[in-house]
């Protein structure tokens, strides 16, 4: 039974349409990434699978309930983290959560362990007693992290994880969801604009265009779907003047740049034959790789339409 | 429920501001209080069988009685613990998190309203308790039963009272998304209530039946009565209208009634069921402006959008 299923999903406001037909089904022990421009419905998306918005028509089943009908039941196995996530400053991290058990009803002496497991996991278990007054950005999107294993729910939802995050701290959270589905065995539905990003750690993409989903898939099926060209960037040096051409007279080559030592070709050319072309131009040639297309090509792609 | 109730409960009693106002009501009260109990001194006559009840009601020198204090001053404190009750929750993006545990969204604002109000009638009972302390401590005697029983009521209805301007700051908080506007929606509306509700219904009494030194019995009663109608609807006017009740048990009636028969009278005191037979309009009306306050801000918030931005 797929964990999250939607059909038809629409959400309308009064003078905006904010999800339009939507159809979504995500797998048990997916990693889901939900990508699209800021405006394209992400976040709607999310509340309506958490149930906090009415969906306007369309069905929509999360772990086989209505959540905006059976809200609770579906609440109570969902962990949650808002973009740009806040908590209640004056209380530290570990009250903060021991607040949330409170309301998910675990009672204080079984919180206890979970909540120290949960900072410790997210890494926050030297600054547990600190007050969140304190926190850098990148702890409190960690200490949202740290709130969703508490629940120990069976789907995750993470709205824009990573914005606004530094590299490193981007890095460490990617982790985390990674091993939230491989140690814990949680489905993770995130949404973000970060294209490398939502590459690096998702199984399937679905990419959302003003309330639709215009593509989805694994990566490879994406990049194929859209007969995305490979791109191979060659290293060379003493190249002939004419060499450049030659690369671009090559079957398959679509186009060709150059730009000191690097030239990259976008196109299919046959196997062997842009170093064939390097070395009968005298060119000592010095690398040669191939540069898979990344989501951002995929993406940009859909939305320079 | 309980999980909220107790945390904004604790959040009340650890925040500076609530602190602040605490000592500032203590101070004023306190001082109150004393000036009031002073004047006894100097005014034999003036203590009769309820003097436990005069403590809070009559004033001395420059500081008014507690009771006024408390009538003028009390809606402050409501306000201060409801002004930023839910836009709060929205500048610190606290509301998507909370909602979107198992939690009922109306029980957000219902442990919200109930913890709000147990902080206030917390601190009420601790000023009444320490008002009557020193009571004991300078009369040398214990209040009677009846006294008591008065005071209690008298607390309860305080409670009420501020409780509608609790729900009124929560109310606002829900109404505007900046609590600035909120807190200053409702001073605005305390000042209507407080200070020009109470000019209005002079001037709307006086417009609509005008009054002279000539002007017959009718025509004096008729202009009371209009003025009666207009401040009614200021739950500044129903709390002073039942707590002076309660705490003059002399107190024949209110507005008319009492003007009427303030020298026609014995002043013997009224048995507290007849003193409740008094207050209990103010009482309702104090209640049915609580409860139209707190269903007007959970109509709306039932229906608010959740957004984290």
């Amino acid at each position: 039974m797929a964990v999250v299923e939607a059909i038809g999903l629409r959400k309308a406001y009064r003078d905006a349409v904010a999800v339009d037909g939507l159809d979504l089904s995500i797998e048990e022990r997916e990693i889901y990434g939900l990508l699209g421009p800021n405006g394209s419905g992400k976040t709607t998306t999310i509340l309506l699978l958490l149930g906090l918005t009415e969906p306007s028509s369309g069905t929509i089943r999360v772990l086989g309930r209505n959540p905006w009908r059976e809200g609770l039941a579906v609440k109570r196995q969902i962990g949650y983290l808002p973009e740009n996530v806040g908590f209640y400053d004056d209380l530290t991290a570990r009250e903060n959560l021991r607040f949330v058990a409170r309301l998910n009803r675990i009672p204080d002496r079984e919180s206890a362990p979970l909540i120290d497991d949960a900072l410790g996991s997210v890494g926050l278990g030297e600054v547990a007693d600190r007050p969140v007054r304190t926190y850098s950005r990148g702890m409190r999107q960690r200490l949202g992290i740290a709130e969703v294993l508490l629940k120990e729910p069976r789907l995750a939802i993470l709205d824009e994880p990573t914005s606004g995050i530094d590299p490193e701290g981007a890095t460490q959270i990617l982790d985390l969801i990674v091993r939230m589905r491989n140690d814990r065995g949680m489905t993770v539905l995130l949404s973000s604009h970060l294209l490398h990003q939502v590459q690096r750690v998702c199984d399937r993409v679905g990419i959302l265009h003003r309330g639709r989903l215009v593509a989805e898939g694994t990566l490879d099926q994406l990049s194929l779907s859209n007969d995305l060209e490979r791109a191979i960037e060659i290293r060379a040096r003493g190249l002939d003047p004419d060499g450049i051409e030659a690369i671009r007279a090559i079957e398959g080559v679509i186009d060709v740049e150059a730009r000191g030592d690097w030239i990259r070709v976008r196109g299919n050319p046959p196997d062997g034959a842009l170093a064939r072309a390097v070395v009968e131009s005298n060119g000592e040639l010095i690398e040669l790789r191939g540069a898979t297309a990344t989501l951002e090509d995929v993406y940009l792609r859909y939305f320079q339409e | 429920m309980s999980a909220i109730f107790w945390k904004e409960l604790a959040d009340h009693f650890g925040s500076k501001r609530f602190i602040i106002f605490f000592a500032l009501i203590l101070i004023v009260a306190g001082g109150a209080v004393y000036l009031a109990g002073t004047g006894f001194a100097e005014r034999p006559d003036a203590t009769g069988p309820f003097v436990y009840l005069q403590l809070f009601t009559s004033s001395n020198g420059g500081l008014p009685s507690f009771l006024t204090f408390l009538s003028f001053f009390g809606p402050l404190i409501g306000v201060l613990l409801g002004f930023d009750a839910i836009n709060g929750e929205f500048a610190r993006g606290t509301v998507s998190r909370v909602l979107a545990q198992p939690i009922w969204r109306d029980s957000w604002i219902n442990g919200k309203f109930l913890a709000g109000l147990a902080a206030l009638g917390i601190v009420l009972s601790g000023i009444i308790l320490i008002v009557v302390g020193l009571g004991i401590f300078a009369l040398g005697f214990p209040p009677s039963g009846s006294e008591l029983l008065r005071l209690l009521i008298f607390f309860a209805v305080g409670t009420v009272y501020l409780g509608f301007w609790l729900s009124l700051g929560i109310l606002f908080s829900i109404v505007f998304r900046h609590a600035a506007s909120s807190a200053l929606a409702s001073i605005a509306f305390w000042l209507v209530f407080t200070l020009l509700l109470f000019m209005a219904a002079d001037l709307i009494a006086n417009q609509v039946a005008p009054v002279s030194a000539s002007s017959t019995a009718a025509a004096w009663a008729k202009n009371e009565q209009i003025r009666e109608t207009v401040l009614r609807f200021s739950p500044v006017a129903l709390f002073e209208e039942a707590t002076s009740a309660l705490l003059l048990p002399s107190y024949r009636g209110l507005g008319m009634v009492e003007i009427l028969t303030r020298h026609q009278v014995p002043t013997n005191p009224l048995s507290i069921g007849q003193s409740m037979l008094i207050v209990w309009p103010q009482l309702v009306g104090l209640i049915g402006l609580t409860a139209v306050c707190f269903a007007i801000s959970y109509v709306i918030f039932m229906r608010r959008e959740i957004r984290s931005t």
